[in-house]
This record gives C-alpha cells, structure tokens and sequence, in this order.
C-alpha cells in the first residue's frame, strides 16, 4: 500500500509535467492543426533560461521563495518571447504551405533548437539549482511527498485554472476559441489571427517553460536533448486526452505519467522490465489511435468534401 | 534499340562501373588509381542512404503519406540479418562453400538481405495495416512512436547487444551496397511508372477523389508502405555489414529524420530529387567539417559544432524558401527538356502559343 500510494505521488508529478508541455501541443493543434515538434526544446530552453536566471543572480547562493518565484516568471516570459519568434520567422511564412512543409519545418526547428544550445551549453548535463528547501514531508507507512513534489502539483493546477480562466473567461480566449473553430471566419468577423496565433504560441511555451523550471527542482539535471522524450510523450498525452482539448491535455498528461510510473514499479511482476518505460507512452498511442482516434475527450469529426 | 537490350547493356555498365570503384577502394586501386578509405565510406554512406532516401519517397513523395519512422524498419532488418550471420554465418558459408570464399561471403550476404528485407516488410505490414487508416500527422507520429519502439525493443534484447552494441561479420562491400543502391532505384522507378504508380500519385493528390474513382486507397497504401520497409530493412542490412558494428544510437528519430530530410530537400516525389538529396545530406556534414573555426570574442565556435545548427537552418530555409524542395517533383532528366524546341502550351488558354 505504501509503494502503491508513493507511485501514485511519483506518477502524478511526472504526470502534471507532461500536462503542462501537453496543453502547449494541444492548443497550437487546436488553431493550427499543426504539431509544434520544437515545443519539446521549449521546455528545455525554460529550464536553461531558469539554470543562467538562477546562476548569473546569484539564486543557487541563497535559495527562497522568492528566488524562485523570479527564476519561474522569468523563464516562462523569455520563453513566451522565444516561442513568439519561433512562430513569426518559422512559422509564419510557411502557414499558407502543405501541412507536410509545416510539419518538417518544425522538425527543422527542433533540431535547431536543441544543436544551437548544445553549441552554447556544450552536450554535457548541468545541475540545476536547488532555490527551494527540499523537505519530504513523511505521508503514512514509507510513503511521503517532497515539497518540490508538492510545488509542480500546486504551481501546475494554478497554471491550468489561470488558463481555463484564460481561454473561457476573457475576450483574448474567446477569440482563439474563435479562430480554433475556424480561422477564415474569426478573421471576417474582424479578430486579428496573427496576434491570436503568436498569443497562444507565447502562452503554450509559458507553460511549457514552467514545466521545464518546475522538473527542474525535482530533478536537477538538465541537458539540451531533455526536451525530445518528455515532447513526444507529451504529445501522446495530448492525442490521448483529445488534441485540441485543453481539459482532455491534463488528464492524457496524468494517464501517461501514472502509466510509465506504475510499469517501472510493478512491471517486473508481469514480465515488464523498467527500461520499457519510454515505450509505454507509445504503445498507448497506437492503441489509443486504433480504438478511439479521437482521444478520451475529443469529439469525431466527419471530413467534408 | 529494343527495350531488353537497353537493360541489359545498362545493366553491364552498372556492374562493370561498380566492379572498377570497388577495385578503386581496395588495397592496390585499380590500376593505380585508388579512393582512399575515408572517401570510401563516404561513398558507401551515399549509397545506402540513397536506399533510404528513394524507399521513404515511394511512401512519402509519391503516395503523400507522411511516415518518420524509417530508421525504425532500418533497424528491424540490420537487427535480423545481423542475428543470423552473427550466429549462423560461418555455418551458412561452410554450406556454401563451394562457391569458394568469396562467392559463399556473397552468398550469405544475400540471404542476410533476403531475411532482413522479409522481416522489415512484416514489420511495415505490422505498422501500417493500422496505421494507414489514420490521416497526415496521427500516422507521423505513430510511425516515431513504433520506430521507438522497436529501438526500445532491441535495446533490451542483449543477444543482439543490448546497449553495448554488436560486431557484425563485414560481408558487404562497396559493390554490394551499390548494386542494392541501383536496384532499388530501378525496382521504385518501375513501381511508380506502373498501375500502381498512378494509383499512388492519385492518392497524393486526392485520397477521397482517388477513392471515387475506385482506387482501393488503403490496399495501395499498405503495399507500398511494405515495399517502402521491405527497402528500408535492406539498407539496413548492408549499413550493418558495412560498418560491421550496430548500436541502437544509429537508429534513432535523428536518423529517421536525416532521411526526411533528404528527399524533402531533393523534392518530395522526385525519383532523382531523393537521390540528390541523400548526396548531399551525406556530404554537407563532412564538407562543413573541414571549414576554418569562427572565433568571436574568446569563445572559438568549432564548424564540427556547428554543422548540425547549419543544416537545420538550411531545413527550415528550404521550406521557407521553396518548400517543394530543390526539384520538386520533377526529375534531374526533366530539366533539359525546358531547353527543347517543343510547342507549349499555353496555360491560359489551353492552345499553342
């Protein structure tokens, strides 16, 4: 029962991370019908500007709330300023192409992304700062919860609940809905699609930034190939919950990361060893594809000729 | 000139061409004239990748079906071929060794070939049965995720090496992979200037036009998917007995994307497009290699560095620039034909100007 409860823990943190990135893959799918392959490096590009944030201000000295609190805002800003740009000088100029060209360009992105940094910070990991007090506050039976644990469970909810209010309860959110539904509408009914497209570029990599600061005092090693896996993964997520569904993201993100978290606990005792743990996200993929395409949340769309 | 006698002379001067490099890149050259061993790889790579290169177009350039996972079904068949003459390949050249050595060394190679490509075509057959069904970018990634897998998998089979990697018997040389390089070429020239070619590009154009007019979309999208793996399983098969080592690092989604990369910046759906492509990503790196290191301020960037961070941009310049690639769809041939005296077409009015 404890290892049980601590998986659940475990599963739920990682789980919570992959929401995260997976709400920035959601929402791009959701406007674009495009998948971001660079928003993976996104979130590796949150955690290096958090480790030069965190070093150059002298955090990692004397680690606080407020080191933190700094650390995290500045990242996801930079962040959202890097993802903007992506969008612009990518993006932009090859939105009117095939799906097929966009698709590789962001392929192209990503490796640019991840060869450009390690050119900068060398291929080699570093240790991320610890700005907050580790402490691990003992549950019941050996089962207990780290505070960096408890900070990406209460940092991520408040994101999620900020973006809900975003995209729900604001004109700005009204207008992406809009251009989700459909763009060449919401661009006759006078909304600026170019402003909502790099808004919801800025936002996902926000998330997706935090998600990197966030794992990043969980697990303090950081190198620039981070963000590949946790990418693909999060996508999974996003497919299974229902790409373009913001609540279908989070719970995908959770099912993923309890998923991985419970084969590398008790796999050995039906036959799964714990390196299979990368290939369980993918398998879920395909059945999820083979059984319900849509995803959890998603609603089947007919193709009209 | 009868069609037959074409082949057949095209064929000889194939052979004999193949026959003079691989005599260049021996020990001695030939006569005298000799490719040295880092060229000779090079060489090698070129052709291997343009198997790669020409299978993914079957899939991707002519049936428009987006699949990134290619270095997954390179793996399958490097992995296959390589288990067989790991374990069983001085027992299969004793079985034919009355070809003589050299003749039974081929000998093995090509049952080597003959399985890897069997087993990647099952493997393509696996995968694409469900996967076709699925649209545009759900195939993408599920065809990263089971070329993952299948990464995975290997990596935790530890007859194969595990993680630490095996050593392959070096059976192919240059003139096998380049034999298999030409034949390949042929094999997809013929299938896109067959039936099923058509019905391959109509389904690129317009899957639900194609599927109007009878086309059974999903059967031609299985099949040359399984062709498409069936190549990609050979081009493992001869990477593994060139480079007679195999980590699974090699076939990683770095490697399937290197080969998106070449036909996407040859020409998607350019037999010659993908051709110059694999040349050309082959090459690029190497030739970036040898450029001076830029210094600014006391960071020194080394040009080995940065020639991945070029090439990427040179991938996202394409696209931006001329997203269908440097060829397009058509082929090296075609360009001459512009400079011909030839009525055109008028594309106004349909007349002759």
């Amino acid at each position: 029962m404890d290892t049980f409860v601590q998986q659940l823990i475990n599963g739920l943190t990682i789980g919570s991370i992959y929401a995260l990135i997976a709400l920035g893959y959601t929402m791009v799918y959701g406007i674009l019908r495009f998948i971001n392959f660079a928003h993976g490096d996104i979130y590796m590009i949150g955690a290096y500007t958090g480790f030069v944030l965190a070093t150059s201000l002298g955090f990692a000295m004397n680690p606080s709330i407020f080191a933190f609190g700094v650390t995290l805002l500045g990242s996801m800003a930079i962040a959202a300023a890097i993802g903007m740009a992506i969008e612009r000088f990518a993006y932009r100029p090859v939105r009117r192409y095939s799906r097929m060209t966009t698709l590789i360009t962001a392929i192209g992105m990503s490796l640019f992304i991840e060869n450009l940094f390690v050119v900068i910070f060398s291929g080699t990991p570093r240790a991320f700062p610890q700005l907050l007090q580790n402490d691990i506050y003992p549950l019941f039976g050996n089962a207990a919860i780290s505070s960096s644990q408890l900070l990406i469970f209460v940092i991520s909810i408040a994101l999620m609940v900020l973006l809900q209010y975003i995209v729900f309860y604001t004109k700005i959110g009204k207008a992406m809905r809009a251009v989700s539904f459909n763009i060449n509408s919401a661009k006759l009914m006078g909304i600026n699609t170019d402003f909502i497209i790099a808004f919801t570029f800025a936002l996902g990599s926000a998330l997706a930034a935090a998600g990197g600061v966030l794992t990043s005092q969980y697990n303090p090693q950081i190198n620039p190939l981070m963000g590949i896996i946790i990418g693909l993964k999060a996508f999974v997520a996003a497919v299974l919950g229902g790409i373009g569904n913001i609540p279908g993201a989070v719970l995908g993100g959770l099912i993923i990361g309890l998923a991985e978290t419970f084969v590398v606990g008790y796999g050995q005792n039906i036959g799964i060893p714990s390196t299979y743990r990368d290939a369980v996200a993918f398998s879920i993929l395909i059945l999820v594809l083979l059984f319900r395409p849509a995803g959890i949340l998603g609603s089947n769309v007919q193709e009209k000729v | 000139m009868p069609t037959w006698l074409k082949t057949f002379i095209g064929a000889i001067v194939a052979i004999v061409l193949l026959l003079v490099f691989n005599a260049m890149l021996s020990r001695d050259g030939f006569f005298g004239i000799g490719i040295d061993d880092y060229n000779g790889r090079l060489l090698a790579f070129i052709a291997i990748n343009i198997i790669l290169a020409t299978s993914l177009n079957l899939i991707n350039g002519f049936t428009g079906q987006f699949s990134i996972g290619h270095a997954g079904f390179m793996a399958v068949g490097a992995y296959s071929s390589a288990a067989l003459t790991v374990y069983y390949g001085k027992s299969l050249e004793s079985a034919f060794a009355f070809l003589g050595e050299t003749g039974a060394q081929a000998a093995v190679l090509i049952v080597a070939i003959i399985l890897g490509a069997i087993v990647a075509a099952l493997a393509g057959l696996l995968v694409g049965i469900p996967s076709l069904r699925l649209k545009g970018d759900y195939l993408a990634i599920v065809t990263l995720g089971f070329a993952e897998i299948i990464r995975i998998v290997i990596l935790n089979i530890d007859s194969v090496g595990g993680a630490t990697g095996l050593t392959v018997p070096g059976y192919a040389n240059f003139f096998w992979v380049g034999l298999f390089a030409i034949l390949t070429v042929v094999i997809v020239h013929n299938i896109v200037k067959s039936d099923m070619g058509r019905a391959l590009v109509s389904i690129r154009e317009d899957e639900l036009a194609a599927e109007a007019m009878g086309v059974n979309t999903t059967r031609y999208k299985v099949i040359a998917f399984v062709i498409s793996s069936a190549f990609a399983g050979i081009g493992g098969v001869l990477f593994a007995h060139y480079n007679r080592f195999l980590s699974t690092n090699d076939f990683g989604f770095i490697r399937s994307f290197e080969i998106i990369i070449m036909i996407v910046l040859g020409g998607m759906g350019s037999m010659t497009g993908a051709i110059l492509g694999a040349i050309i990503v082959t090459i690029l790196p190497e030739l970036l290699r040898q450029l001076p290191d830029i210094q600014i301020g006391a960071t020194v960037f080394k040009f080995a560095d940065l020639r991945l961070v070029i090439f990427a941009l040179v991938l996202i310049l394409t696209m931006i620039l001329r997203p269908q690639g440097i060829l397009g769809t058509m082929e090296i041939g075609g360009l001459f034909k512009r400079f011909r005296r030839e009525p055109r077409m008028d594309k106004n009015t349909g007349g002759l100007k």
